[in-house]
């Protein structure tokens, strides 16, 4: 195996866009775990960290761009960050024990994949948009755009995302994130959702966003669940049909860490209660 | 037996091996390292039942930096048909046995070479029937295991896999259910949970051409090991020596070998020390975790809470080979009770799974879930309060045990007093919570010792004992060496010998080191007391029987009382060399008055009603240890115990599939309780000395995992008003029972 340290955003993709079997590193939480279970190592290590401006959060158009090597520790010292895009933040933390947080990047739990990936839930409710450094240049796209099923994203051979943009948050308005796990952390989602709520001047929900993890081959939005709480202060109707559509949208598995009838129950419950919390973070009352 | 006082017994001094456990200086199984050693890695099956057709190694011995290869053909059979046993599970001869099963091994000058190597071994496997669950084994027509070995007491009506039926009791259970107001009958089926120790086994292995060898391992009991290892390589006691590295976790996993005759093989084959550690994926796949069951329990109750009748079905699941262990459950299961009439039956059973080894109280901890849910349904159904009815029905000094013995002082009613007078047991319930009760018992063991004790010129001790210490017992046992000398406890340095420097000493397990070396250690003290009485007698020329010990020195008594001044430990010992040379004492023995040992735990559970999340929020644990020589440590073992039942009633579990295999061997999916899951767990001792000890001591360190695992199903099922009869209550599992 290889090890290299890219110098810049070009030089990587160049490097992975050469042969096969390249893998990008950035904190290496998922990379290296998988090279140690599989005994397979990469034939080339491509590493992120030292491109310049990866491992930087810079404020945008009024939103925050999180560079792709930055850490979950870091994203938690952000109080920009932390005051506009809360749920994104508590979804990233909730990977991995402290020691993992000082390595995680957000981005990376994107590549990995996974269906029970927590940032991606509430990246989606952000409407976050990723940028991709590939073999014909830069491009955006939306993270929604990327999901594609278990263990895959849709970057082709070479794409690099080098950033994630969170657009600026409306006025009134709040995300939160929630996921179930069995004991009270070191653990993966059995279920989760991200919730970015907008309210009007009345405190009535206004424009919403109901995004699920691990219930599904990826994190998938669900737009009747989003719809049912607009125009609504949360209450107990409107609750209840959020729920209902989460339950609706849920295509899990069965498997040792939960049942499709369990997963599919508590998908709806994480929705409805990250709600209230978005909802209360966003200033309504409830 | 009245209290004593005690100048040392009962103080919190610092522990002896913490400094160099937080500096890293410790040394544990994969610490050492010698030069030129080599790496072991193991082939495992990933059938649950495969025949082994043939195996094919060359490829893998001719690849560079491999210097020996094994298989089952390299371990003879053995006479011993336990040792046998113990061979075939380290290494697998015609069959793979469970997904795990070790086939093949190989030593390499790297650990990267090691793992290339294995992959070049080509196993011919014929997939076998299989079958992981016990109710399923037991069925006629199951796959069975191994064919002859099926307890003769028993019939047709099991299959062959059973190997092994017990029954104790006493009375008449239809003279006994007839009198009750109501009888409540209810199966229960129990998880195998793994110890969780975090140190995997890990060993460095060293047989020379000239037979001798030396041994490094993490282990319970290295005499244990011994005696496995040198009748599996066929050679002498007395020329393997091992050596017990400091040990990180074992709760009875490490009581016997996995990795070591394989190392010790590899060792002799490639003329080379050999170092085996295991992955965490191998510790679950191919240790010994503790049985799964299924269990049948009825309970009759008269309306004032008296129980008229008792009788239990238990039947364990114990892995590969042929066990002996539900007799410990069958045991257990009603020592809390005075009952009249009783009986509980036993069935240890093979399936396809790694060959179970003990577990913290061993057997018990299930049985009791399933009698103290029957008695807490009871209670609940008869509207009794849940203390006042174990009260009512409680083991005392006097009775007649489940099992056959007549229980001398016991602490039972005492815990249950204290744990009825706590404040925990009177505060409010907050909503969606639950408040679970429940007994627990250990018989607690004695078993064979051996202590060596030299009083050093300066006034120091150093003391020797042949028990690796998973528990805390070098602080107890030179507390207790000070106590008898009569000396302060600095003065004292205990270590864990090896094979060669002490007599032959049982395993670490029974919870019976504190109760057993401690016997040994005041008989050597008192040994050594009696010679330096003799020498003070020599020097002021008076008759030996004229010299008492008090306080750490000889004094003349009698007649000779006051005549001279007392001399002190110290003074005596800088003038042995001229008194008649170095003095010393020691003792060797098998003590068997260990004193059985209850707790009662009481835990209030919250759950979540949407998501069936169970949230421990208060726990506390009484129990009897006799006497708490470090109070720190006893607290320690009550609060460690009580985590471990905790895990084992809410998520700890084996989770196999229908192709055998096992589906969670990490910490990820199968999940021991991390620190945040759990409130302080409050412990408090009780002490009703044991009569059959100088100061009094019960052992401690497994009572407490056989109470929680009710305790958390009573409260959990009093918070969502519905019984809970299924271990682990997984959030999917409660949330389907709530419906």
């Amino acid at each position: 195996m290889r090890y290299i340290v890219a110098k810049n955003s070009r030089d990587a993709v160049a490097l992975l866009g050469a042969g096969d079997g390249a893998q990008p590193i950035a904190g290496g939480t998922d990379v290296l775990v998988q090279m140690k279970l599989s005994g397979v190592a990469p034939s080339v290590l491509v590493d992120l960290k030292k491109i310049p401006g990866i491992r930087d959060i810079v404020l945008e158009d009024g939103g925050i761009r999180i560079g792709a090597c930055v850490s979950g520790a870091e994203m938690g010292e952000n109080d920009a960050l932390k005051n506009m895009w809360p749920g994104v933040v508590e979804a990233v933390e909730l990977i991995g024990s402290t020691q993992v947080q000082g390595r995680a990047t957000m981005v990376g739990n994107l590549c990995n994949g996974s269906p029970a990936a927590d940032s991606v839930p509430a990246l989606l409710a952000a409407e976050a948009i990723a940028r991709i450094e590939g073999q014909d240049g830069q491009r955006d796209i939306p993270v929604f755009g990327l999901l594609e099923g278990p263990g895959r994203t849709k970057l082709g051979k070479g794409d690099l995302i080098t950033s994630v943009l969170l657009p600026k948050a409306a006025k009134n308005s709040a995300d939160a994130y929630l996921r179930f796990i069995p004991r009270t952390e070191m653990d993966i989602a059995v279920a989760s959702a991200g919730v970015n709520l907008q309210l009007d001047e009345a405190g009535v929900v206004a424009a919403a966003k109901v995004a699920l993890g691990a219930v599904a081959p990826t994190a998938v939005l669900v737009e009747d669940a989003a719809a049912a709480l607009i125009g609504t202060r949360l209450d107990e109707a409107a609750v209840k049909q959020c729920a209902e559509a989460c339950e609706k949208a849920c295509n899990p598995i069965d498997d040792k860490r939960g049942t499709i009838e369990f997963r599919t129950k508590v998908a709806g419950v994480m929705a409805t209660r990250a709600a209230k919390i978005a909802f209360q973070r966003a200033g309504g009352l409830l | 037996m009245s209290k004593q006082d005690f100048k040392i017994l009962g103080t919190r001094p610092i522990r002896p091996d913490g400094l160099d456990k937080v500096t890293g200086k410790a040394m544990f199984g994969a610490d050492k390292s010698v030069t030129g050693m080599l790496h072991a890695r193991i082939l495992r099956s990933p059938h649950a039942h495969a025949e082994i057709v043939s195996i094919d190694t060359s490829k893998a011995k001719a690849l560079p930096g491999v210097k020996a290869v094994i298989t089952g053909a390299d371990f003879d059979e053995l006479k011993n048909r336990w040792t046998g046993y113990t061979s075939q599970n380290c290494m697998a001869q015609d069959r793979a046995l469970y997904d795990g099963h070790a086939v093949a091994a190989v030593a390499a000058i790297s650990k990267s070479i090691a793992a290339a190597a294995l992959k070049l071994i080509e196993v011919e496997y014929n997939l076998l029937p299989h079958v992981t669950d016990v109710d399923e084994a037991m069925k006629p027509g199951a796959p069975v295991l191994h064919v002859g070995v099926k307890a003769r007491k028993l019939g047709d009506e099991v299959s062959g896999n059973t190997v092994g039926y017990y029954s104790f009791g006493h009375g008449d259970l239809e003279t006994g259910f007839a009198e009750a107001d109501e009888v409540i009958e209810r199966s229960f089926k129990t998880a195998a949970t793994h110890q969780g120790y975090i140190e995997p086994h890990a060993c460095l292995a060293d047989l020379g051409s000239d037979g001798r060898g030396e041994l490094w391992c993490s282990t319970q009991g290295h005499y244990n090991v011994r005696l496995i290892c040198a009748e599996i390589l066929d050679i002498e006691e007395s020329q393997l020596r091992v050596t017990a590295s400091e040990i990180g976790g074992g709760f009875g996993g490490k009581t016997t070998v996995f990795i070591e005759p394989v190392a010790l093989m590899l060792s002799r084959k490639s003329g080379k020390p050999v170092k085996a550690v295991m992955t965490r994926d191998e510790v679950f796949r191919a240790s010994g975790p503790t049985m799964s069951s299924s269990m049948d329990i009825k309970i009759g109750m008269s309306k004032d809470g008296r129980i008229t009748a008792a009788q239990a079905k238990l039947r364990y699941q114990g892995g590969a080979f042929p066990y002996q262990m539900v007799m410990m459950g069958a045991m257990s299961a009603f020592a809390a009770y005075d009952l009249d009439h009783v009986q509980s039956e036993g069935w240890d059973v093979m399936t396809n799974r790694p060959k179970m080894i003990s577990y913290r109280a061993p057997g018990a901890p299930m049985a009791v879930y399933a009698v103290e849910a029957v008695v807490d349904e009871l209670c609940q159904k008869l509207e009794l309060d849940p203390i006042d009815t174990r009260l009512k029905n409680a083991a005392r000094e006097g009775t007649k045990s489940s099992y056959g013995p007549t229980f001398k002082a016991i602490g039972l009613v005492e815990a249950l007093e204290a744990a009825k007078a706590h404040p925990h047991y009177s505060a409010p319930l907050a909503e969606n919570t639950g408040r679970g009760v429940s007994c627990g018992f250990w018989f607690n063991f004695g078993g064979q010792v051996s202590v060596s004790m030299a009083i050093n010129a300066d006034g120091t001790v150093n003391l020797i004992e042949g028990n690796p210490d998973i528990g805390g017992s070098r602080a107890s046992i030179s507390m207790m060496a000070a106590e008898a000398l009569g000396i302060p406890l600095d003065r004292i340095r205990t270590i864990v010998g090896d094979t060669a420097s002490v007599g032959f000493s049982d395993v670490t397990d029974g919870s019976r080191v504190t109760f057993a070396v401690g016997i040994a250690t005041i008989n050597a003290a008192n040994a050594a007391i009696k010679e330096m009485c003799k020498r003070a007698a020599m020097i002021w020329e008076i008759d030996e029987d004229a010299v008492e010990w008090v306080d750490g020195a000889a004094q003349p008594t009698g007649h000779n009382a006051g005549e001279f001044p007392p001399m002190s430990l110290a003074e005596i010992a800088a003038v042995s060399g001229k008194t008649g040379g170095p003095i010393a004492g020691h003792h060797e023995g098998a003590p068997d008055k260990a004193g059985v040992s209850f707790g009662v735990h009481l835990v209030d559970v919250e759950v979540d009603p949407e998501t069936g999340f169970t949230a421990v929020k208060r726990y506390t644990a009484f129990q009897d240890v006799g006497k708490a020589i470090h109070p720190a440590y006893v607290e320690g073992q009550i609060q460690g115990g009580a985590v471990q039942g905790i895990g084992w009633a809410l998520n700890e579990e084996y989770i196999y599939g229908e192709d055998g295999r096992l589906q969670n061997p990490g910490f990820l999916d199968y999940r021991i309780p991390v620190a945040s899951d759990l409130p302080m767990i409050d412990p408090v001792i009780i002490e009703v000395p044991n009569p059959g000890h100088p100061f009094g001591v019960r052992g401690c360190g497994e009572t407490a995992i056989v109470p929680p695992l009710a305790a958390v199903s009573n409260g959990v099922s009093r918070a969502i008003g519905k019984r809970m009869f299924e271990l682990p209550m997984s959030p999917p599992k409660i949330l389907k029972a709530i419906g």
